[in-house]
């Protein structure tokens, strides 16, 4: 399948609620430590890709052209790509077929995000990804469709919310040894329980924050990697899938697009039972149900199972399967590419053994970051290897 | 440059001004085609119908209507009427707005599988008269239209669906 393909170098901004910094200044930080922690210099790279959310946000049109310079693409084939939520793992795919290709040697992935920018609440720029003429005049918001996939979910397989809440206790303590995280806190299932409301069974303490930030990597091809480090990590996988934008047409209970978006990285890396041959994981957790959702469509559990590994404690740092180590979004943070990208960043880490204080206990050999967007629809999917 | 990077500000300094920042608000003003599927669809409610279409290959009888089937890729001409009953499949009660502000009343946003649809063909719209507490997955509701005259071929021509 082409050429092998390895991220050499990694680096982010902290993730937080309101940057001083604007969006191209956070591109800069992020694309700039990736650079530096590499060795590499911008001459080095071939082509730029950018992963950033809707224009919306940032009340600026073509945001890719606005943020080229701050991403380090002045001068270079350049390509802003965006599937929502999943553009994280994405922009991580469209740079592995530029090196797979042998088009390019060298790329540089950067995803930004600065949702502080929207009044009086981001959550406003959202509400026109629902259809204009069917469900906007409902004056819906966005937590609508989040509270009736949970519900769903959590019917179809009677998981109960104290099971659900443990998620949002594990991430946001995991997060508290991330040095860009936004919200880690030592909590309780009953601080989660207890906290406010918002759109039944979805309450506060479920939810990930708005935030800026932004990461990038270096990647590069098996000739070249050693120039730029000694543990070159390999993106063994990718995968991503569409599912029908008729999303009360779909089966809210299982996340079908997860599963095969994974199928198809899996089937590229040679797993073929990823529960045996996956050490870590970080999927997606813009809401705590999100992560044990997505372990099930990872195929790394059976339908309505993941509560359970959570429970037994096996996704814990020190669990036989860790799962969002790095505090996940719930507890860095969710600048929504960003966010995707600092999934890959965690595995990336973990798997040089580089994760500090996050490090997981066992040996990991190999991991999957995925991530989830556009309406509740795109699965994107990568397999790293050391 | 060193990981881990950005100046964090607060509400507070945001509000003060402490800092300093630029402001524009934008006046976007759209008007959207109904289309050919939606079109029908509109035009069913405004008659107090619900419109939906079959596949002539795969047979599915889906809502909302589209001229197309996603799965055979083939045109769909074959409209129609479904029942204005169903079963919800799933809801939430929402207690804030799209700005994140408390609501006087909470709203019940639910999919509503429609009878006479394949299984599984829901739209989204909301649930009233009933206490929220009493709101059940599998709940069969109905809908309650406006008036005939004060019907203009929009999807709020449905009020709610209650349970019956």
């Amino acid at each position: 399948m082409g050429r092998r393909v390895a991220i050499v170098g990694a680096g982010m901004t902290k993730f937080v609620r309101r940057a001083k910094e604007t969006g191209k200044e956070l591109a800069f930080y992020a694309a700039k430590a990736a650079l530096d922690s590499c060795g590499a210099k911008l001459k080095d790279i071939d082509a730029v890709v950018l992963g950033s959310a809707p224009d919306t946000f940032d009340g600026v049109h073509m945001k890719g052209e606005y943020l080229s310079c701050g991403a380090g693409a002045f001068g270079k084939p350049y390509l802003r790509c965006f599937v929502g939520g999943g553009t994280g793992v994405f922009a991580v795919a469209v740079g592995w077929y530029y090196i797979a290709s042998g088009i390019f040697d060298t790329c540089l992935v950067v995803c930004e995000e600065k949702m502080s920018s929207y009044q009086p609440h981001p959550q406003g720029a959202f509400l026109t990804i629902f259809d204009h003429t069917t469900e906007r005049p409902l004056g819906p918001n966005l937590l609508w469709i989040f509270a009736l996939e949970m519900q769903r979910y959590m019917q179809t397989y009677g998981i109960k919310k104290e099971e659900i809440a443990l998620v949002a206790v594990k991430n946001k303590k995991n997060a508290l040894d991330h040095p860009a995280a936004q919200l880690a806190a030592e909590i309780t299932v009953e601080d989660v329980l207890n906290s406010e409301v918002l759109c039944y069974p979805v309450q506060r303490l479920d939810v990930s924050p708005v935030s800026d930030g932004a990461c990038a990597i270096v990647m590069t091809n098996e000739y070249l990697a050693r120039r730029f480090t000694d543990k070159p990590v390999w993106v063994s996988g990718v995968g991503w899938c569409l599912d029908t934008a008729y999303w009360t047409n779909r089966d809210l209970a299982y996340p079908r697009y997860v599963e095969e978006a994974a199928r198809m990285a899996y089937k590229m890396a040679g797993i073929r039972d990823p529960r045996r041959e996956i050490d870590v994981a970080e999927p997606y957790d813009p809401f705590d149900y999100k992560e044990l959702h997505h372990l099930e469509g990872l195929m790394l559990c059976g339908r309505g199972e993941a509560p359970q590994l959570l429970v037994d404690g096996k996704t814990q740092r020190d669990g036989e399967l860790p799962v969002c180590p790095s505090g996940g979004l719930l507890g860095v943070g969710n600048p929504i590419a960003a966010a995707g990208l600092m999934k890959v960043i965690e595995i990336f880490w973990q798997l040089r053994g580089e994760a500090g204080k996050r490090q997981i206990a066992k040996k990991a050999k190999r991991g999957v970051a995925q991530a989830w967007g556009d309406l509740m629809q795109v699965g994107t999917v990568v397999v790293l290897e050391i | 440059m060193k990981n881990f990077f950005a100046t964090p500000l607060s509400e507070e300094d945001f509000k003060k001004r402490n800092f300093c920042f630029e402001t524009w608000i934008g006046n976007c003003f759209y008007a959207w085609d109904c289309g050919v599927a939606i079109g029908k669809y509109l035009e069913g409610l405004k008659n107090g119908k619900i419109i939906g279409v079959k596949c002539p290959k795969c047979e599915r009888i889906m809502v909302p209507p589209r001229i197309f089937c996603e799965w055979c890729f083939v045109l769909i001409e074959d409209f129609v009427e479904l029942k204005d009953t169903g079963r919800i499949n799933t809801f939430s009660i929402s207690y804030i707005s799209w700005d994140v502000k408390k609501l006087e009343k909470p709203q019940i946003p639910a999919v509503i599988e429609i009878d006479g649809a394949s299984p599984g063909y829901g739209i989204l719209h909301l649930i009233s008269e009933v206490d929220p507490k009493e709101v059940k997955i599998g709940m069969r509701v109905k809908a309650v239209w406006k008036e005939e005259k004060e019907r203009e071929g929009k999807i709020t021509d449905i009020k709610y669906f209650k349970p019956y």
